[in-house]
C-alpha cells in the first residue's frame, strides 16, 4: 500500500504523508550563495585591508581596500535581485531586530558596504583623509561580522541540516571568508606585498576542510545529505579545490607569481563551491520528511530520557 | 530584546503593545475526529481570502489533491487510510486516561482485522504560534501580532525576502509567484522587472472578519464543528473535555497537538485533537521555534568572528615580508 509510506531510517520505523515534506524548501535563488561568497571576501578584505594599513603595507592595504569594496557592493545587488519585490529593498531599513538574522545583517551590509565604498573612493581620489580613515575604520570593524553572520542566518531556520549545524555554520564561513578574502587580495596585490595575504588564505583554507568535515561527522544521520546530489558533487568540488589551492600555495606561493595565482583562483572556486553545497544540502534536507521527524523524534527520545 | 527567547509565557508583542485596544486571543481547535473530509473550509478561505489557483494536479494520494500549506491553500485537507482498528480493545485504565498523552501507552490495539480501515482526514492550517518563527525573523516587519494574538503578513509591506519561509517548523509560508505577463516591463532591467506578485502569503485567521466581530471563514463554512473558533483559553478547555469522552470511549490513538504552552514554540494559537502521530498527518512531532537557539547561535557567531580576525592578524605576525 503506498498511502502513509513507511519508510526506515536510524533503525527505527518512521512514517510520514506521502512523503511530502513537512518544512518548506527554501525559495531564494543563485544569488544567495553567491552573495555568502561575495559577503564573505568583503568581510575579510576589511581586515586584511585594515591590518595592512597598520603595518604600513601600503600594497597589500590598497588592493584589499579595492577589491572588498567591489565585493561589498556587488553584494547588495545579489540579494536585491533575489528578492520577490526588488523595488521594495528599502523596507529592508524600516526596523532592527536582533531576533532577525536578515535584519541584523541588512544592517551590517549596509555599513560595511558603505564605509568602504567611500573609503576606496577617496582612496582613488586622494582627498579628504580624515573621511577616509573613519570609513576605514568602520569597514574594519563591520568586515568580520559581514563574514559570519549568514552562517548565523541559515542555521536560525527550521531546515535540519542547517538548524543542527548551528555551532559550526558560522565558524565554516568565517573560515571560508579567510580563504576566499586572501585568495582574491593574492589575484591582485603586488607580488612583494601579498604575504600575509597568502598567510590568511592558507589558515582559512585548512580551517575551512576541517570544519566542513567537523560539521558533517556532528551532523550524524542529516547529515549524509552533504553526501549526495547537488550537495555532495559541490561539496568534493570545494574540498578538492581548496586542498589543492593551498598544497599550491604553501609549495610554490611565494616564490611563483603563477603558482599563486592559480592557487589563489582554485581557493576562490573552492570558497565558492562550498557555500553552494552548503545551500543545495539545505534544500535536499528539506525535502525529505524524514530528515525533520529523525531530529525531533529523537529529541523527544532525550528529552524523556533526562 | 523580544520574548521568543523565553521558553513559555504570553506571545510577543501581545497584548500590551495593544493597550485597551487589546484582544483575547482567539484560534482554532480542530477536531480531526470529526471531519469529514468535505474541503468546505478550502473552498471557504479561497473565497473569501481571493486566494489564486493553486493547480489542478490529481495526485492519487487518497482524496488529497491540495497535498500541502503554501502561498495559495491557507486551508488543507490531509486524508489517510490505514488499516488500523478505529477503537482499543481493552477498556482503558482510569489512570491512564488522566495521566497524559497518546492513548496507546496501556492498552493494545486489537487485531487487525479485514474490516479494520481507518479513514483519517484533518484540516491543517497556520499555527499562529506563541513564538512564532516567521515573526521573528521578518526582516521589514511585514509580518506582526495582532490586537488578537495571531500572526499576519502586511503585504504592503512584503517585499519578498523569503527568510520566513525555511523558517516556519510547519512549513506554512510559501512565496507566491505568478507567470510574468509579456506586458511586464518588457524593456526594464530583469532586476526590477515588474512582478505580479513575489510576496509571501499565509492564514490570517481572517484578520478581516475578526475586525467585523465574525469568526473565520473556514470555521463558519464547517459543516461538523471539526473547526472550532473562539478565545483560546476556552478552546483548551474544550479540547480537553473532547479527548476524555474519546478516551472514554476507546478511541485509537486519540491525542492533543499543539495544546500544550510549555512545547517548543509555546502553544499553537490554532490546535488540533489527532488520532495518531503528528508525522503521519505531515506535521513535525516536535516543534522548535528556530529563535529559541539565536541567542547561543549570536555568542557562536561574534567568536567566530574575532576567530576570523585573529586569525588574519596571525597571519601579519607569521612571516619576512
Amino acid at each position: 500500500m503506498s498511502t502513509n509510506g513507511s519508510v526506515t531510517a536510524v533503525g527505527s520505523q518512521m512514517r510520514s504523508y506521502y512523503g511530502r515534506p513537512i518544512v518548506k524548501e527554501p525559495v531564494w535563488q543563485r544569488q544567495v550563495p553567491v552573495y555568502f561568497f561575495t559577503g564573505g571576501i568583503a568581510g575579510a578584505c576589511s581586515v586584511l585591508h585594515g591590518l595592512g594599513r597598520v603595518t604600513r603595507n601600503d600594497g597589500l592595504a590598497k588592493t584589499a581596500l579595492y577589491v572588498g569594496a567591489a565585493a561589498d557592493l556587488a553584494s547588495p545587488i545579489l540579494l536585491v535581485s533575489d528578492l520577490g519585490r526588488p523595488e521594495r529593498f528599502l523596507n529592508m531599513l524600516r526596523v532592527f531586530k536582533v531576533t532577525s538574522p536578515m535584519s541584523v545583517g541588512s544592517w551590517i551590509l549596509l555599513a560595511s558596504g558603505s564605509a568602504s565604498a567611500t573609503a576606496a573612493l577617496l582612496e582613488l581620489a586622494g582627498r579628504l583623509r580624515p573621511v577616509k580613515w573613519a570609513a576605514e575604520a568602520v569597514s574594519f570593524v563591520t568586515g568580520p561580522p559581514l563574514a559570519t553572520y549568514t552562517g548565523a542566518l541559515v542555521a536560525n531556520t527550521a531546515i535540519p541540516v542547517w538548524s543542527e549545524a548551528r555551532g559550526e555554520l558560522p565558524w565554516l564561513f568565517g573560515a571560508s571568508a579567510a580563504a576566499s578574502g586572501g585568495a582574491a587580495t593574492i589575484l591582485f596585490a603586488p607580488s612583494n606585498s601579498a604575504g600575509p595575504a597568502r598567510r590568511a588564505a592558507l589558515v582559512g583554507a585548512v580551517a575551512e576542510l576541517g570544519l566542513a568535515q567537523l560539521m558533517e561527522r556532528r551532523l550524524g544521520f542529516v547529515g549524509e545529505v552533504y553526501r549526495q546530489g547537488e550537495a555532495g558533487r559541490y561539496g568534493r568540488l570545494a574540498k578538492s579545490c581548496t586542498a589543492a589551492g593551498a598544497a599550491l600555495l604553501a609549495w610554490r606561493g611565494r616564490r611563483s607569481r603563477l603558482a599563486a595565482t592559480v592557487g589563489g583562483a582554485l581557493l576562490l572556486a573552492g570558497s565558492a563551491a562550498l557555500r553552494f553545497s552548503v545551500f543545495e544540502a539545505g534544500v535536499q534536507s528539506a525535502r525529505d520528511p524524514r530528515y525533520v521527524v529523525a531530529t525531533q523524534r529523537e529529541r523527544l527520545r532525550e528529552k524523556e530520557h533526562a | 530584546m523580544t520574548t521568543p527567547m523565553q521558553p513559555t509565557g504570553a506571545p510577543a508583542a501581545w497584548p500590551d503593545t495593544y493597550g485597551e485596544d487589546a484582544k483575547p486571543r482567539v484560534g482554532f481547535f480542530t477536531d480531526t475526529s470529526i471531519c469529514i473530509g468535505c474541503k468546505a473550509c478550502e473552498v471557504a478561505c479561497k473565497e473569501w481570502n481571493l486566494i489564486p489557483e493553486d493547480g489542478r494536479v490529481w495526485t492519487g494520494e487518497s482524496y488529497d489533491n491540495t497535498s500541502a500549506l503554501g502561498a495559495n491553500s491557507w486551508r488543507h485537507v490531509a486524508f489517510v487510510e490505514q488499516r488500523k482498528p478505529l477503537r482499543l480493545a481493552e477498556p482503558f485504565p482510569e489512570a491512564d486516561a488522566r495521566a497524559g498523552e497518546a492513548g496507546s501507552a496501556g492498552a493494545q490495539p486489537a487485531e487487525v482485522g479485514v474490516a479494520d480501515l481507518r479513514w483519517l482526514m484533518a484540516s491543517d492550517v497556520c499555527k499562529h504560534c506563541t513564538h512564532a518563527g516567521c515573526l521573528d525573523v521578518c526582516p521589514t516587519g511585514a509580518l506582526f501580532r495582532t490586537e488578537f494574538g495571531t500572526v499576519v503578513v502586511q503585504e504592503d509591506v512584503c517585499n519578498g525576502c523569503g527568510y520566513c519561509v525555511p523558517t516556519c517548523p510547519f512549513g506554512v509560508l510559501d512565496k507566491r509567484d505568478l507567470a510574468r505577463s509579456p506586458d511586464d516591463a518588457p524593456l526594464a532591467l530583469p532586476l526590477f522587472g515588474k512582478k505580479e506578485d513575489g510576496r509571501v502569503w499565509k492564514c490570517t485567521l481572517c484578520y478581516d472578519r475578526l475586525k467585523g466581530g465574525l469568526e473565520p471563514a473556514c470555521a463558519k463554512a464547517c459543516p461538523t464543528d471539526s473547526i472550532q473558533f473562539d478565545e483560546l483559553d476556552e478552546l483548551r478547555k474544550r479540547a480537553e473535555r473532547r479527548l476524555e469522552k474519546l478516551r472514554v470511549e476507546r478511541w485509537n490513538g486519540a491525542r492533543l497537538y499543539g495544546q500544550d504552552a510549555g512545547d517548543g514554540v509555546g502553544g499553537f494559537g490554532a490546535f488540533f485533537l489527532l488520532l495518531d502521530e503528528p508525522e503521519v498527518y505531515g506535521l513535525p512531532p516536535d516543534p522548535v521555534v528556530p529563535t529559541a537557539h539565536l541567542p547561543k547561535l549570536w555568542r557562536t557567531t561574534a567568536l567566530a568572528a574575532a576567530g576570523l580576525l585573529a586569525g588574519i592578524a596571525a597571519a601579519f605576525v607569521g612571516g619576512r615580508e
